[in-house]
C-alpha cells in the first residue's frame, strides 16, 4: 500500500493504493490524523479509487478520521470508493456518517 | 511451522472435517502481510464455485476478518503460530431449487475462546474497532465457532441462492 499527500488550496487530498488491512491500516490511521492536525487545512480528502479492499481495520482508521475531524472542525471527505468498501461501510451501519462522492471533481466542488 | 495437526494430542479425537477431502486447504502463519495471500487464494475459487460480484465479496471479506481476528485475539500479535483454513462446496435444494454453497473451516491453536466475551459492540456506537464480528456475521449465512480438541475451529457457510455452473454439476452430490 503506498500514502501520498497532495496539497490544493486548503485542501489535502491523500491518494491511498493497494489494499487496507490489518497490516497497514495503522499508515492509514497516522497518515490521516497528520493530515487532520496540520494548521491551515480545512479540508481532508481521501483517494480511496486505487483501493480494492478495506477491512474492519481499515474502517476503524478511517472512523477515528471523522471523529478528529469533527474535534477540529474540518471536512473529512471520501471518494472513489470500490464496490467492496462500499459494502464494508453499509455493514458497519457507517456508509451515512461520512461524505462520500464519486470523483475528486465532487468531492472538491461539495 | 508446526502443523496444527501435528499438534494435536495422542488420543484427541480428530475433528471430522478435517477427514474430507477439500478443494483448497491453506497453511499459514499468523503473520498480517498474509491476509493478502489469503484474499489471493480465495478470490478464483469462489468465483470457480458460483459466486460472483457482492456473493463473492462477502464469503472473501468475512475470512479475511476471521483470520484477522485469529491473529489478533486468539494469537495477540504473535507472528509464527499455525492457521489452517479448508474450503470446500456445498450443495442443498430448497423449494426444489438447488443452492450452491461455500464451507470454510479454520483452526487455530490459541487459547478457547470465551464466546460470551468476543469484542463485538453496538454499531449505534461511532468509534473505531469492535467491527470484525459484525463483518463476519453479517457477510456470512452461518458462523459457528466451537472447540476442537486443543484447537479452536470457526465454520462460515454461505449459499448463493439460483446459483448456477461453477465448479460440478448441479446434480453432484453434497460433498
Amino acid at each position: 500500500m503506498n500514502i501520498s499527500a497532495r496539497r490544493v488550496d486548503k485542501a489535502t487530498i491523500l491518494d491511498v493504493s493497494g489494499n487496507i488491512d490489518m497490516s497497514n491500516s495503522l499508515e492509514v490511521r497516522k497518515a490521516l490524523l497528520r493530515e487532520i492536525r496540520e494548521k491551515g487545512v480545512t479540508r481532508v480528502v481521501l483517494n480511496l479509487s486505487a483501493v480494492a479492499y478495506i477491512d474492519s481495520s481499515g474502517v476503524a482508521s478511517l472512523v477515528e478520521g471523522l471523529k478528529a475531524s469533527r474535534d477540529t472542525g474540518l471536512r473529512f471527505v471520501l471518494y472513489g470508493l470500490s464496490d467492496s468498501a462500499r459494502e464494508v461501510l453499509k455493514i458497519s451501519r457507517l456508509l451515512k456518517l461520512f461524505e462520500v462522492y464519486e470523483d475528486e471533481a465532487q468531492a472538491m466542488a461539495s | 511451522m508446526t502443523p496444527i495437526a501435528a499438534k494435536r494430542p495422542r488420543g484427541a479425537k480428530k475433528p471430522s472435517k478435517m477427514s474430507r477431502s477439500f478443494l483448497l486447504k491453506l497453511e499459514l502463519r499468523s503473520h498480517p502481510t498474509l491476509l493478502c495471500v489469503i484474499r489471493g487464494a480465495l478470490e478464483p475459487l469462489v468465483e470457480m464455485l458460483g459466486f460472483s460480484g457482492e456473493y463473492g465479496r462477502s464469503i472473501i471479506r468475512a475470512v479475511d476478518e476471521a483470520v484477522s481476528n485469529i491473529m489478533r485475539h486468539s494469537y495477540h500479535g504473535r507472528l509464527d503460530q499455525p492457521i489452517e483454513v479448508y474450503c470446500n462446496r456445498l450443495q442443498r435444494r430448497t423449494n426444489g431449487e438447488m443452492e450452491l454453497g461455500v464451507e470454510i473451516l479454520l483452526f487455530d491453536c490459541g487459547p478457547a475462546v470465551d464466546t460470551t466475551k468476543l469484542p463485538a459492540r453496538s454499531l449505534d456506537e461511532i468509534r473505531p474497532g469492535g467491527l470484525g464480528l459484525h463483518i463476519i456475521r453479517g457477510s456470512m449465512d452461518s458462523v459457528q465457532y466451537r472447540r476442537a480438541g486443543r484447537l479452536n475451529r470457526l465454520r462460515l457457510v454461505k449459499f448463493a441462492p439460483s446459483s448456477k455452473g461453477g465448479c460440478g454439476s448441479a446434480e453432484e452430490k453434497p460433498s
